[in-house]
């Protein structure tokens, strides 16, 4: 047995107190309530007000408790009912009568209401649990394990369950040990780019003494991507911790949490979470009584995207416009105030503590060889389970689209998955077997990005789709450089017009061998990856843009200039005009024989008729391309 | 003094100080390479411009030559087919972005955009991209030069001098992305901003944004 040293005494003293907490608190029912930004949208708030007020009404003996994001969106607003005797169950789709319900059955009469349970977080005899779904299986979670379990305003819920262990263990260590456990673990950097985290510390290290500083990137933009503000909202002490570990490991005394200001949730709990840390002496000067000194403080970032990029990031905290810089130096060399800075994402800090805790050969027995660990997604799109994903690398996308997420909602056909955000690129089905790794992913054109994955189905067009996200890019560049600045927009606007039916045969030659320039031209990544989109859709889907181009036409019937609706007369009934009522441009009329036609030049392409058609008639459709309503028109002998 | 390196340009050995960037050497001796943003006072290289690629033997990807310290061995390519191809394009998209009409250009006889197409045979004209319109607008506030954004690069030579070398600050720029220009605060006339009339930028600028109003 070894000696406990001084720090891990005054830990363990910590842990002891906040376990005690914990443990008078189990002999009581607890509701957890998702609250991360996800489930406050699905209408947590009222959920989490209507367990208090019923709890209260029938004065039961009950805690309601605020957790984070567990990782089911689709399922919220979420709750996980502890009643001492039973498992652990969580219920999802919740509202007021259905909180009424369970309070009332299952608080009060002891009937767990099971019909309405999804899942039980603990074996039992009588309701399936996580591992007995394919989800579950897949799911390995390491950044996410206390996230939607935890009370992120109670730090204590998180020491309880082993949290700044690391932190005191590393403190009995030397710095030289975390620096090269973090090496040994062969962690990659998960903000994209997969740069091994050991080496950019160790470069850090060796820039000398003085003040350095450490910064974790939270300036997360992706359109679809949600993963590091749910990490910040659900579990902000393992981030602290990691930041912390590596300013101990590369002799930092201050380090900044860059989150971007429209994450005022995440903001508010990290700002809460540092300050718990403080009080509990483990943040700030003489940490659990050793020597080493470390403060952290929120930086607010004003939303631009260009402001993840390294460079432009510690730009913007210095005060200049946010804008890339040319490199070297690295931030390792010289990053913020012209200090050694390490800079790494959410989720890389997050890994920082169960790798300490745990051991290098456990990070790495999960995961590939070369590409340790897991892989965070948040899962988003036409996929049938949204939500917040942590599978081992290796993981096939295709697994992760139909096992864990379910497959594509609403039975339609799957056609791409968009991964890595506007930097990342469209796979095909065809595609989707690749193992999810930096290196996999990077070779059939995506990215591995930051983990945003967009599952996109036989409705979306896949021009309409390149162009979405170049318009993002586009208006986000920066505008230093030439290519980007230039490229970016050329390239959309020869995209809108192929999306208008304006494009010309030679534009394709044109559009591809401009994205290959800005990819190869550009300044920063951001430029060097706003092609992929487009490279990826040419690569895969370039039948998609010819029929744009050559027979202007749109086969996903998405471009609205390239499409028609029509009645079709044969389907349409006299008994009804919902359609009539739902167009807000009064297009539609009524012919001498009762049923529904569009007049062509009021119609706007709103979508309402076809939306609001009862399924029994299904009369409305979309043409493309446009000519074909003359056929449709004259065909009908009108 | 500093150590000094032998280095091979297109096959020509030329003795250097080590860590200058190969830019400078190159164009000191007498090789050309397209460049705009590029200004040897600078500490850091903006490196924005992106027309300053070079091939380096042993890497595959061509390399800004303003960002690139020439060490003991380097030898380098001014031209090879990907140089020649990112260069045009870069040139392309500049032009795109550019009032043309060279004839009645102030700057015709020193403009680097010209210089750029006599020494890589390109042509001053969009051979695959429409031009982008923007409204004309000349600032002619100060008493000796005015400022055409629509001849402007974004090179940032005139903001460096006029922050750095005048310290006055009058120019910055301004905007984000495709809006990114060169301008004063809140917009201003320069007669109207900090701006001292002072005319240190106006030789600097490599086309015919800012000049003299006696030139044209």
């Amino acid at each position: 047995m070894t000696v406990e040293t001084p720090y891990q005494e005054r830990y363990r003293k910590l842990k002891d107190s906040a376990a005690a907490g914990e443990e008078a608190l189990s002999r009581q029912a607890v509701i957890q309530v998702g609250m991360a930004t996800c489930g406050i949208a699905a209408g947590a708030v009222p959920v989490k007000e209507a367990f208090v007020r019923f709890i209260e009404e029938k004065n039961i003996d009950a805690r309601v408790m605020e957790v984070g994001c567990m990782g089911h969106c689709y399922a919220e607003p979420l709750a996980i009912i502890s009643k001492p005797g039973f498992p652990a169950l969580c219920y999802g789709y919740l509202d007021e009568d259905l909180v009424e319900r369970l309070v009332e059955d299952y608080l009060l009469n002891d009937d767990p209401c099971y019909e309405f349970a999804l899942v039980a977080l603990e074996p039992n005899d009588v309701f399936p649990t996580l591992s007995d779904f394919p989800r579950g299986v897949h799911e390995k979670k390491i950044v996410l394990e206390h996230c939607g379990f935890i009370d992120p305003g109670e730090i204590d819920h998180y020491i309880s369950r082993g949290g700044y262990s690391a932190l005191a263990e590393a403190l009995s260590g030397t710095p030289a040990t975390v620096l090269e456990q973090v090496k040994e673990s062969h962690l990659r950097g998960r903000g994209g780019a997969g740069f091994p985290a050991g080496l950019k510390w160790e470069a850090a290290v060796q820039a000398g003494g003085g003040t350095k500083y450490v910064i974790c990137n939270a300036d997360e933009g992706d359109p679809g991507a949600f993963m590091d503000r749910s990490i910040l909202e659900s579990c902000p002490h393992q981030v602290i911790e990691g930041m912390l570990l590596c300013a101990y490991a590369i002799g930092a005394e201050k380090g900044y949490l860059y989150i971007r200001a429209e994450y005022p949730l995440a903001v508010k709990r990290v700002r809460l979470a540092l300050e718990q840390a403080r009080e509990k002496g483990l943040l700030g000067s003489s940490i659990l009584g050793s020597s080493f000194n470390c403060d952290l403080e929120v930086f607010r970032g004003s939303g631009a995207f260009v402001c993840g990029e390294s460079s432009a990031l510690v730009r913007s905290m210095e005060g200049k416009m946010g804008i890339p810089a040319t490199r070297p130096p690295r931030l390792a060399q010289s990053g913020f105030r012209g200090r050694p800075t390490v800079l790494n994402n959410v989720k890389t800090f997050a890994y920082i503590p169960p790798i300490i805790n745990r051991g290098v050969d456990w990070f790495r027995s999960i995961g590939t060889e070369k590409n340790p660990g897991t892989a965070v997604f948040s899962l988003v799109g036409k996929v049938a389970h949204t939500g917040l994903v942590e599978v081992p690398m290796g993981t096939t996308l295709r697994e992760l689209i139909y096992d864990v997420g379910e497959g594509v909602a609403n039975d339609k056909a799957f056609k791409a998955a968009q991964i890595g955000g506007p930097s990342g690129g469209c796979l095909p089905e065809a595609a989707i077997d690749i193992p999810i790794d930096f290196d996999s992913l990077q070779e059939a054109g995506a990215i591995m990005g930051s983990g945003g994955l967009v599952v996109l189905d036989e409705d979306d067009c896949m021009v309409a789709i390149a162009r979405y996200f170049l318009e993002f890019t586009q208006q986000e560049s920066c505008g230093k450089c030439t290519f980007c600045r230039l490229g970016t927009k050329h390239m959309l606007d020869l995209l809108t017009a192929i999306t208008e039916g304006r494009g010309e045969p030679e534009d394709l030659e044109v559009l591809e061998r401009l994205a290959w320039e800005v990819k190869e031209g550009s300044l920063c990544n951001l430029g060097a990856t706003a092609p992929n989109p487009i490279l990826t859709t040419l690569r895969y889907f370039r039948d998609e843009y010819e029929a744009h181009i050559n027979e202007k036409r749109c086969p996903a019937l998405m471009c609205s200039e390239l499409i028609v609706y029509y009645i079709e007369p044969s389907k349409c009934s006299k008994l009804c005009s919902v359609c009539v009522g739902s167009c807000p441009t009064e297009a539609i009329y009524t012919r001498d024989d009762g049923l529904k036609a569009i007049d062509q030049d009021k119609c706007t392409k709103c979508d309402n008729c076809l939306k609001t058609c009862p399924p029994d008639y299904n009369a409305v459709i979309k043409l493309s391309p446009p000519g074909l309503l003359a056929e449709k028109e004259g065909g009908k002998g009108a | 003094m500093s150590k000094q390196v032998s280095i091979s340009i297109d096959g020509r050995t030329i003795t250097a100080p080590e860590g200058e960037k190969l830019l400078w050497v190159a164009l000191e001796n007498g090789i050309y390479i397209p460049n705009l943003c590029a200004m040897k006072e600078k500490s850091h290289p903006s490196g924005s411009c992106r027309l300053c690629y070079v091939q380096v033997e042993g890497r595959a990807e061509p390399v800004t030559s303003c960002t690139l310290p020439v060490t003991e061995g380097l030898s380098v390519q001014t031209r090879s087919p990907q140089v020649d191809r990112l260069v045009k394009s870069a040139f392309e998209l500049l032009l795109s972005n550019h009032r043309l009409g060279c004839g009645r250009c102030p700057r015709r006889k020193t403009c680097e955009l010209l210089k750029m197409a006599k020494e890589r045979g390109l042509k001053m004209k969009l051979f695959h991209l429409e031009p982008l319109e923007w409204p004309v607008e000349i600032d002619d506030s100060p008493k000796t030069f005015a400022f055409d954004r629509s001849r402007c690069l974004l090179c940032g030579r005139c903001v460096w001098i006029c922050q750095e070398v005048a310290k006055v600050g009058a120019l910055g720029f301004t905007g984000r992305g495709i809006d990114r220009r060169v301008g004063t605060f809140q917009e201003l006339s320069l007669a109207e901003s900090p701006c001292t009339e002072c005319g240190l930028c106006i030789d600097p600028c490599p086309s015919g944004a800012l000049y003299f109003k006696e030139s044209k």
